[in-house]
């Protein structure tokens, strides 16, 4: 590690402590309806939106109907992503032709099981890509498909969010507030401001923004290069505001068309973390305790920071197997050293280590290197960060119930300890909001582990339907050995987790890894929202109790150790097995210089 | 949940028009009038022909050019049209194969190169398409540009140091130079007989 890389994710962290405050504070104001400095220019916009669907903005909702606005608006936007690819080509804004005879050689053809795929993975805010963007998506698809599934996916967690901390502030209350209202007021509020000055910002910087076809040139040594183009930095900004991850091109943020300076990937990781710590603030401000907040936001910085220095350190050090080829692992002035396969020389270790820590604490997903490519325990952390669910900052809105699921568990670990009634914000914990937290992580954890177990051992024949010229489940890794097991791991993990980046090795693109993905991204995504919208639910009928010296204090380092220990070991009780067989095997096998 | 089917197809069909059409459009008509040359790929012209973009690195394999880091894009590399990494894992044979053929090639390029080969040098980028090199990555190669340009090295190195960029706000990133670019100022001030 070099003092100029310990600056640069010091710097980065106390950006984000900056922020929080203003922005939480904010949220909480757009949200409880009250006016902000955007309305008078935006609350037209808002207007128009409720007049146009039929909503009316002043009738609230009981969680099941919250729970089932959000499925039915689930469900058409899924349906419209997939007929938006099936059908792009007969629709327009397609320089490329993708989806006809004209298309290049090198277009992948869109399958039954891609657009399914990658409608679920969008709707769901995962961004997982089995497709490569460049050589599969007509420009159309890649708006009027991904980035409106990119805003509303994106304010769909952050809806969630907000009717739990609603149902934590209110009581004796049957209503947890109006989906549509939520949704409409984190896209008119939140998103689209955040997106129109990022994407400005990060087309002034050169991240390319056009409907233009591929350019050719002819390189100084006379040979061809054809050059993608496309609408990029308008889906970058809300790929990054709303923790999508999905890439515009295959290499995602490592692509210099996508983040093309060291400031744009500063800006890029600031984009992702600033609404997720921001509702920590919104959380305490709406429960009127801002302490609360901060405590959440505590736990989540201390996970962060362990996982961004067990990251750098591990890639700064490097492959001991590169070294004995003579290649400079130690850092200098003029070169960076460490670990650089799969990494671009402009971000270096240090920057490409912080962005694949934020990008999978939240639910991001998005990658400025390679992560397939990264030191065993460099690649241990992204797995562990997705595996406890993102809950260390987590995806917008989704971290931050993610992690109260944790704290509902936390509180009722210290109940059995000191046998009493566990509470949470002056709230009783009981029998239905525990059993609900258990439902969203058992379903979450069992997709990961099953999906990973059923991948390495089933065979299909060479040429079947379901795997194509792969055969067996395992023919489509690109790595052998504990390494190739991680793939399988990290792909489901990323699935569940609603992630989407990838150890990009593995060739997804089957109607077995497409269908199974998908699956678990649908799990991962509704087998927490709809027990987390049970417990807003429930918590919001409670009464509050007094606060007396028997009261468990949810705002002291004590809680914030439980909290953290909760994550940690519920994560290492259920993944510990698996993670051992791939990156901390792999660990000990590089140090021995053992080759697959 | 089916009285809100209504309103869930109506709401979406809105958003699709707002944030899938009007956002990137508005953004689009702001980016070409605002930022042209970014917005269409920060192409570069040399003589009335685009010859690439100062973001987008190409391969260059002859002697008196500055020579990138190996790609992943693409069947030949740097092919810009498919972007991608090698994902070879820290403990691939293939990983390691690889890098040991690009280890002796340098060598064999650049006699004059001494002690351990810069990281970024002999390893594949995230994107395929990585336009830099470190410094130290340049500097190894300064002798066999210079003798194939017929020039000193005394000659060259100044126009290394000059194109090489600091990091961000001397903070952020990495120190680095962009092959495209120093390739086209060997070209204007030494040009090949």
């Amino acid at each position: 590690m070099t003092p100029n890389g310990i600056l640069q994710i010091g710097i980065y962290f106390l950006l984000i402590l900056a922020v929080t405050k203003p922005v939480g504070t904010y949220m909480a104001r757009v949200f409880s309806g009250e006016r902000t400095f955007l309305h008078p220019l935006l609350r037209p916009l808002e207007r128009l939106c409720y007049v146009l669907s039929g909503i009316k903005e002043d009738v609230e909702q009981r969680w099941t109907q919250y729970a089932g606005s959000l499925i039915a608006f689930s469900f058409f936007s899924f349906l419209l992503a997939y007929l938006f690819q099936r059908l792009q080509g007969i629709l327009p804004l397609n320089p490329m032709a993708f989806g006809t005879a004209a298309a290049p050689a090198s277009a992948t053809a869109m399958t039954p099981d891609l657009a399914f795929n990658t409608a679920v993975s969008f709707v769901t805010n995962t961004n997982w890509q089995s497709y490569v963007g460049e050589t599969t998506m007509s420009y159309l698809v890649q708006m009027a498909a991904l980035t409106v599934q990119n805003f509303v996916s994106a304010a769909a967690g952050i809806a969630i969010a907000i009717a739990l901390i609603r149902g934590l502030a209110r009581q004796q209350a049957n209503a947890i507030g109006n989906f549509w209202v939520d949704l409409t007021r984190a896209v008119v509020y939140l998103l689209l401001p955040l997106s129109l000055v990022g994407a400005l910002f990060l087309c002034s910087q050169g991240v390319i923004q056009n409907m233009g076809s591929y350019t050719k040139v002819t390189t100084l040594e006379g040979k061809t290069q054809v050059i993608a183009q496309g609408p990029v930095a308008s889906q970058e900004a809300i790929k990054m505001v709303g923790t999508n991850g999905g890439g515009f091109f295959n290499a995602n943020s490592s692509h210099p068309f996508e983040n093309p300076t060291p400031l744009t990937n500063l800006v890029q990781m600031l984009m992702i973390f600033v609404i997720p710590a921001g509702l920590t603030y919104t959380l305490g401000k709406m429960v009127g305790d801002t302490r609360q907040g901060w405590a959440i936001f505590a736990a989540m910085s201390i996970m962060f920071l362990i996982g961004v220095f067990v990251v750098y350190g591990a890639e700064q050090s490097g492959n001991p197997n590169l070294a004995k080829l003579g290649i400079e692992s130690n850092a200098s002035a003029t070169q960076s050293g460490g670990n650089m396969e799969g990494k671009e020389v402009r971000f270096g270790i240090a920057a490409t280590s912080l962005f694949a820590t934020i990008t999978t604490a939240a639910s991001c997903g998005a990658v400025n290197g390679m992560h397939d490519s990264f030191t065993p325990l460099g690649g241990l952390v992204p797995l562990f960060n997705m595996e406890v669910g993102e809950v260390i900052f987590g995806g917008t809105g989704a971290g931050l119930y993610g992690m109260l699921l944790f704290a509902i568990l936390a509180v009722f670990i210290a109940g059995l300890m000191v046998g009493r009634t566990p509470e949470y914000l002056g709230k009783k914990i009981e029998g239905k909001e525990v059993k609900m937290a258990m439902i969203a992580l058992i379903a979450t954890s069992a997709v990961i582990l099953l999906f990973t177990g059923s991948s390495a051992v089933i065979h299909f024949a060479k040429g079947s339907y379901w795997n194509g010229a792969y055969g067996p489940a395992t023919g489509n890794l690109n790595n052998s050995g504990p390494h190739g097991f991680a793939e399988i791991l990290y792909a489901y993990s990323s699935g569940a987790a609603n992630n989407g980046s990838a150890f990009a090795g593995l060739s997804a693109n089957t109607p077995w890894y497409n269908l199974t993905i998908g699956l678990a991204m649908l799990i991962g995504r509704f087998l927490i929202i709809i027990p987390m919208l049970a417990v807003a639910g429930s918590l919001a009928a409670k009464k509050r109790v007094p606060v007396t010296s028997g009261t468990f204090p949810t705002h002291g380092p004590l809680f914030v150790g439980l909290l953290v220990g909760t994550v940690v070991i519920v994560g290492a009780l259920t993944f510990f097995p698996a993670l051992s067989l791939s990156p901390i095997v792999e660990h000990f096998l590089m140090a021995q210089g053992r080759l697959f | 949940m089916w009285k809100q089917m209504l309103p869930a197809l109506r709401m979406t069909l809105l958003m699709t028009v707002v944030t899938g059409l009007i956002y990137p459009g508005v953004i689009t008509g702001l980016c070409q009038v605002l930022f042209r040359s970014q917005a269409n790929g920060s192409l570069i012209t040399r003589n009335g022909q685009v010859v690439g973009s100062a973001l987008i690195g190409q391969s260059f394999t002859k002697a008196e050019y500055f020579q990138p880091r190996p790609s992943a894009a693409g069947a030949e590399g740097y092919d810009a049209s498919a972007s991608g990494g090698s994902n070879l894992g820290p403990t691939s044979q293939k990983l390691i194969d690889r890098v040991k053929g690009s280890v002796a090639r340098l060598h064999t390029d650049n006699p004059a190169m001494q002690g351990a080969v810069p990281a970024d040098l002999a390893t594949a980028s995230g994107s395929g398409l990585d336009p830099h090199l470190s410094p130290a990555s340049a500097a190894v190669q300064i002798e066999r540009v210079a003798k194939a340009r017929g020039i000193s090295v005394d000659q060259l190195r100044p126009v290394v140091d000059q194109l090489t960029e600091g990091r961000d706000l001397g903070l952020l990133g990495e120190p680095r130079v962009n092959v495209l670019a120093l390739n086209l100022a060997l070209d204007e001030k030494f040009p090949v007989r």
